[in-house]
């Protein structure tokens, strides 16, 4: 209340407050399309979006996560999840397929995923246990950790998580023989 | 599968493990399938991760194919229980997924069942649409010396199958009356080995390691267990976690030989992530003069464990007038070329290391089930290209048979994934001909009974399984496992 306040005394927008505006955050086609374009972009666009965004903020219930899962198809499923979620079973939730084979206990690699780069570095940092076992993945990347060790936090909204395409190429390209 | 129109619903939780695949399964479009009058009937050879992989992924892409999934075993799943360490119960946790996948109304197990003895491939041929071969590696690789066959020199896959419950290995019974083992081979396997060896019997009785090897190493001499590989430091198979575990194994301490790491850290800050962080922990290892908590540690242990590097076995050596092992002649390396590529070449001079075991783990071997099946026995592996067998319509295979003996659960994973999305691919173009309804188990369940042999079902194994808890439960084990065939058909078939 106190944001609304604070813009409603500067002059400029008061013909902009008197139009109704929308609590458009339960709508899908709003969340679908605000997770389409990054944040830089919302921010660009001047004060009226800076305006629907915070309005969006108010209306979005506390505890809220979007997240976008890219499957191996490169197909985008966008996800609304919850503060203390964990992406290894969110994902399970909603049907894709990230296997967890030793369920969540650090002893595969099998739900490795790539994360956005705009909040890797905002992942609490792995412990070594992860690190040895993120080794053993098959194409890792310097974006990659384990799912199942990420718990989504208020600042991982808007988090892409990819699913490595291991490639039948794999096996053809190089192929390097793998511990056991 | 891309092509499909996905629709989820959410079906109920399968499990308090938080549901697993079933609880992901799409209701997919049919597709191409629509077209088919039969439904597709698929046969998968063992029942280790390979097959297990290779089924759950083809149940979930079709809600038409029947899987039958035929083990030798009375038991399912392969070296997740026969391969997989006591101290590793973690990495066993797949076999609630392979569960769901057994459980699934359009999979049938059928354990006690010999392909190759008591069903042929090309019968199983005629009564299924397809036929995957995952039946792993039996054999192991041999080193090839004199002395091989020696009294106190196993390989690794028999001292594995012996501690972990491998029926054929019950009677192994190795002689752990020496103070210094040899292993040869530096992979993970040869580190579970030398583990399992070193561990102090406290940690190893609350896992699921077969009592009477609980017994054999309880009354162990063994103190000293080195490590040994034909190449140097950069080189070594091993994996980080693995080598973390030896380094911080309780009352033990690593005994390195410092010559062996010269050059090895300049060599660092060219290596890719992974192979980077183990070399940092070796040469941490072998080279950095520990804290005085450390050293304490150090001094206070009553077990040794060090890698040997550049070393390459040439003889097992006989104790004079005995057939019992009393060494083990190795012949020096030197490296030609350096990373992965480096070649050992022999320098000439030899060392003899007294011993009174040896481990061979230098890799298992696939072997031949079925004359009517390639078999390429360079390689060891069927020829295939992407898991369709050569000169072979219908016949598939994945996991170690399909590209060699290595490779973690993972791995095996995404071999298997590769292999049913061949035979997907082959349902929908046609490649495969689904025009003629097959038979499926009726027509080889009634063939096996005609032969004498019956099957043990998936409710069988769970009567094993419950047995076996419930022995575990009153020694403080996981399990207590059953250790002979026919202990396990007794109770299957009570």
């Amino acid at each position: 209340m106190a944001a609304s306040a604070a813009v409603r005394s500067s002059m400029g927008l008061t013909l902009r407050l008197s139009r109704v505006i929308p609590d458009c955050s339960t709508c899908p086609l709003f969340r679908l399309k605000c997770n389409a374009k990054n944040v830089a972009n919302l921010q660009r666009r001047g004060s009226f979006d800076s305006l629907r965004t915070i309005n969006r903020h108010l209306q979005t219930s506390i505890g809220d996560v979007n997240v976008v899962y890219i499957d191996r198809s490169g197909q985008r499923i966008p996800v609304k999840a919850k503060v203390g979620d964990n992406v290894l079973y969110l994902a399970h939730k909603h049907g894709i397929d990230l296997e967890g084979a030793c369920e969540a206990s650090l002893a595969c690699s099998t739900c490795h995923v790539y994360v956005s780069a705009a909040h890797f570095d905002k992942l609490r940092e792995p412990e070594e246990r992860e690190d040895d076992m993120l080794d053993m993945a098959p194409m890792l990347q310097e974006n990659s950790r384990l799912g199942c060790q990420i718990i989504l936090t208020p600042e991982l909204d808007g988090i892409e998580l990819t699913l490595p395409k291991v490639t039948r190429n794999f096996y053809v390209d190089g192929h390097v023989p793998k511990p056991h | 599968m891309g092509a499909h129109k996905l629709l989820f619903s959410e079906l109920k939780l399968w499990t308090s493990g938080g549901g697993g695949w079933i609880a992901r399964l799409h209701k997919g479009g049919c597709g191409k399938a629509s077209l088919s009058s039969c439904s597709p009937k698929v046969c998968i050879v063992g029942s280790g991760p390979a097959g297990f992989y290779t089924a759950q992924h083809l149940i979930k892409a079709r809600q038409d194919v029947e899987v039958d999934i035929y083990e030798r075993l009375p038991v399912p799943f392969g070296l997740v229980r026969f391969g997989v360490a006591p101290d590793h119960p973690e990495v066993k946790n797949v076999i609630n997924t392979f569960t769901q996948t057994a459980k699934h109304s359009r999979c049938s197990f059928y354990g006690n069942v010999n392909v190759g003895k008591n069903v042929s491939i090309t019968e199983l041929q005629q009564a299924y649409h397809a036929v995957v071969l995952s039946y792993g590696a039996e054999g192991n690789r041999s080193m090839g010396v004199p002395g091989e066959d020696l009294a106190g020199v196993y390989s690794a896959k028999d001292f594995v199958g012996w501690y972990n419950g491998l029926p054929s290995c019950r009677e192994l019974s190795p002689d752990l009356s020496c103070e210094t083992a040899v292993i040869l081979g530096q992979g993970n396997v040869a580190l579970d080995v030398a583990r399992i060896l070193l561990s102090p019997i406290d940690i190893l009785k609350k896992t699921d390691i077969t009592q009477p090897t609980l017994e054999a190493l309880a009354e162990s001499q063994v103190r000293r267990v080195l490590i040994v590989g034909r190449r140097g430091p950069i080189q070594i198979a091993c994996t980080i976690k693995e080598l973390r575990e030896m380094v911080n194994l309780p009352d033990t301490r690593p005994d390195m030989v410092a010559a062996d790491f010269d050059g090895v850290k300049e060599a660092l800050k060219d290596l890719p992530r992974p192979r980077k962080r183990l070399t940092e922990l070796m040469l941490k290892t072998a080279l950095e003069v520990p804290g005085e908590k450390e050293q304490e540690r150090r001094s206070k242990a009553s077990r040794t464990w060090g890698f040997r590097f550049f070393r390459s076995p040439v003889e097992v050596l006989a104790e004079p007038g005995h057939s019992r092992i009393a060494g083990i002649r190795l012949a020096i390396n030197k490296l030609e070329g350096s990373g992965d590529g480096a070649q050992a070449v022999l320098t000439g001079e030899v060392e003899d290391v007294p011993c009174g075991l040896v481990v061979s783990s230098i890799g298992y071997k696939s072997l031949p089930i079925d004359p009517s099946v390639p078999f390429d026995s360079r390689k060891a592996i069927v020829p295939n290209t992407m898991g369709r067998v050569k000169q072979a319509a219908g016949l598939y295979c994945s996991g170690w048979l399909k590209t060699g003996p290595t490779g973690v659960i993972a791995t095996t994973m995404n071999n298997s994934f590769d292999t049913a999305r061949s035979i997907l691919e082959d349902m929908d173009s046609g490649t495969l001909d689904m025009s003629a309804a097959k038979p499926g188990s009726q027509s080889i369940s009634a063939l096996l009974e005609k032969r004498g042999v019956e099957p043990v079902t998936f409710s069988d194994w769970e009567k094993i399984d419950n047995v076996e808890m419930k022995r575990g439960e009153s020694r403080g084990k996981p399990r207590e496992k059953l250790l002979t065939v026919e202990e396990m058909l007794h109770v299957a078939w009570t």
